[in-house]
């Protein structure tokens, strides 16, 4: 199983110096694929999750397009071949 | 030697340098541009001075960086330096405080953070450890979090025996005895204007601590409403706010050589956090808080920028130098105790801290 992760340019050198990874998930859900993240990125993994394991607060996903605050969190499924996306929300001043 | 003066931003780090007695100041660039970086200090105590800074990286969370080459390069230590244990259910939100400890105790940094906790390191500050004593008492579930957030922002270990004290908004301060396994609260005098109850044992909002030159048992407060002196290590606290033209604000800062000299920076009240008539003013106590002077030599007029809890400090020179850094994003520094003051830098980001010391040229 494969899927493909696209970093907003800001994380980029806390992921070797690129915007896109291939990770192999431990399995189907986005915490199982934030986990296999965590492993080798954990710098990466921190601004994604806290240390609690929840998303932060301004910090969306995306599977395939779809917000996974609506599709279960972090127990959203990530198919095989998705994209997962990591933005930045509208926040800040 | 150098004198180095940090500067802690809402929008980054900046690092200025004086090499003439402080006489004048030179302003480097931004570092961690963009981070807010609420706590910071400069560790003296290693082969090189470390500056260490407790950043919240926009979107991306908290944590804490340093830096052992003075902002040329900065580390983190990848699993995060700060991690709340699992059974807490917590999570790091803020790095309010980041306080080495004495030359005899070489590694030791305290840091302290919200939600309420305090830490403690032994490794300069790569990695801290829970100090679960604190976070265990009984009264935390009812320690509120004050407009800021609910924090530890002020730790204060003492040099000569295992006495910690922490102040927090709220909760008010609270002393270990022992080395941080056990705490009580000691805020007996010290009014909560905002309870029901005037005087409670705790839930203060005590806004910053500082320990007298005198020793460890003598210490001011500065409160939400109040300014406060005890001699006995916090058992008692007495006034000394008569002779300020305001009791509300942020700052207490005390002179690390001469007893009974400390600085306070008045704000109206807590609905008009703005100087007194609109002109920034310090006022500094040479008698432990029995009278005051105001002090403005320096200082601008027209001025209604707040100055928060960490961003006063004094410097180890002699005679003792003191910074003063407003939300509006200026620096103003005296190398005479506050008689007059210099602008060091303007148009900055809301000042959050500011830390001096004195370094190898």
């Amino acid at each position: 199983m494969r899927v493909e992760v696209v970093l907003p340019g800001v994380l980029a050198d806390l992921a070797g110096g690129t915007r896109h990874l291939e990770v192999a998930p431990s399995g189907g859900t986005l915490a199982d694929l934030l986990d296999t993240l965590a492993a080798v990125h954990p710098r990466l993994a921190r601004r994604i999750r806290d240390e609690a394991g929840a998303l932060r607060r301004f910090v969306n996903v995306y599977v395939d397009g779809d917000d996974v605050r609506f599709t279960g969190g972090l127990a959203a499924a990530v198919p095989d071949g998705a994209v997962v996306q990591v933005l930045p929300s509208v926040a800040g001043g | 030697m150098t004198d180095l003066l940090a500067i802690g931003t809402r929008k980054g780090l900046w690092l200025a340098r004086s090499d003439d007695d402080r006489r004048t100041w030179t302003l480097g660039e931004p570092h961690l541009l963009a981070q807010e970086v609420a706590a910071v200090s400069i560790d003296t105590r290693g082969p090189a001075p470390r500056v260490l800074a407790g950043i919240q990286y926009g979107h991306w969370g908290p944590t804490v960086m340093w830096s052992d080459d003075l902002g040329a390069s900065w580390q983190e230590t990848e699993a995060g330096a700060i991690r709340f244990p699992e059974d807490t259910g917590a999570a790091l939100a803020r790095v309010w405080q980041l306080r080495p400890d004495s030359a005899d105790r070489p590694g030791v940094v305290w840091a302290g953070c919200e939600p309420h906790s305090l830490w403690r390191s032994t490794d300069g500050g790569c990695s801290f450890e829970f100090v679960r004593g604190l976070w265990d008492h009984p009264h935390r579930p009812t320690w509120e979090p004050g407009g800021g957030g609910g924090a530890v922002h002020t730790v204060l270990p003492d040099p000569a025996s295992d006495r910690v004290t922490v102040a927090m908004s709220t909760g008010g301060v609270y002393v270990s005895e022992d080395g941080a396994s056990t705490w009580e609260p000691r805020n007996a005098g010290i009014s909560a204007a905002f309870l029901p109850e005037p005087a409670p044992e705790y839930g203060q909002c005590v806004h910053k601590v500082a320990v007298d030159a005198a020793g460890p048992d003598r210490m001011y407060a500065q409160n939400h409403f109040g300014v406060f002196r005890t001699d006995d290590a916090g058992k008692a606290w007495t006034s000394i706010a008569e002779g300020l033209p305001a009791d509300f604000g942020f700052p207490v800062v005390a002179s690390p050589s001469t007893p009974g000299t400390a600085w306070v920076v008045p704000l109206v009240a807590d609905v008009q956090r703005v100087p007194p008539e609109g002109r920034l003013q310090v006022h500094r106590t040479r008698d432990a808080g029995e009278t005051w002077t105001a002090l403005t030599t320096g200082l601008p007029d027209g001025c209604w920028a707040a100055v928060v809890r960490d961003a006063v400090c004094a410097d180890q020179a002699e005679p003792t130098g003191l910074y003063v850094g407003t939300r509006d994003g200026c620096v103003y520094a005296s190398a005479d105790e506050g008689d007059t003051f210099g602008l060091v830098a303007d148009h900055l980001p809301d000042v959050l801290v500011v830390r001096a010391a004195r370094i190898p040229a």
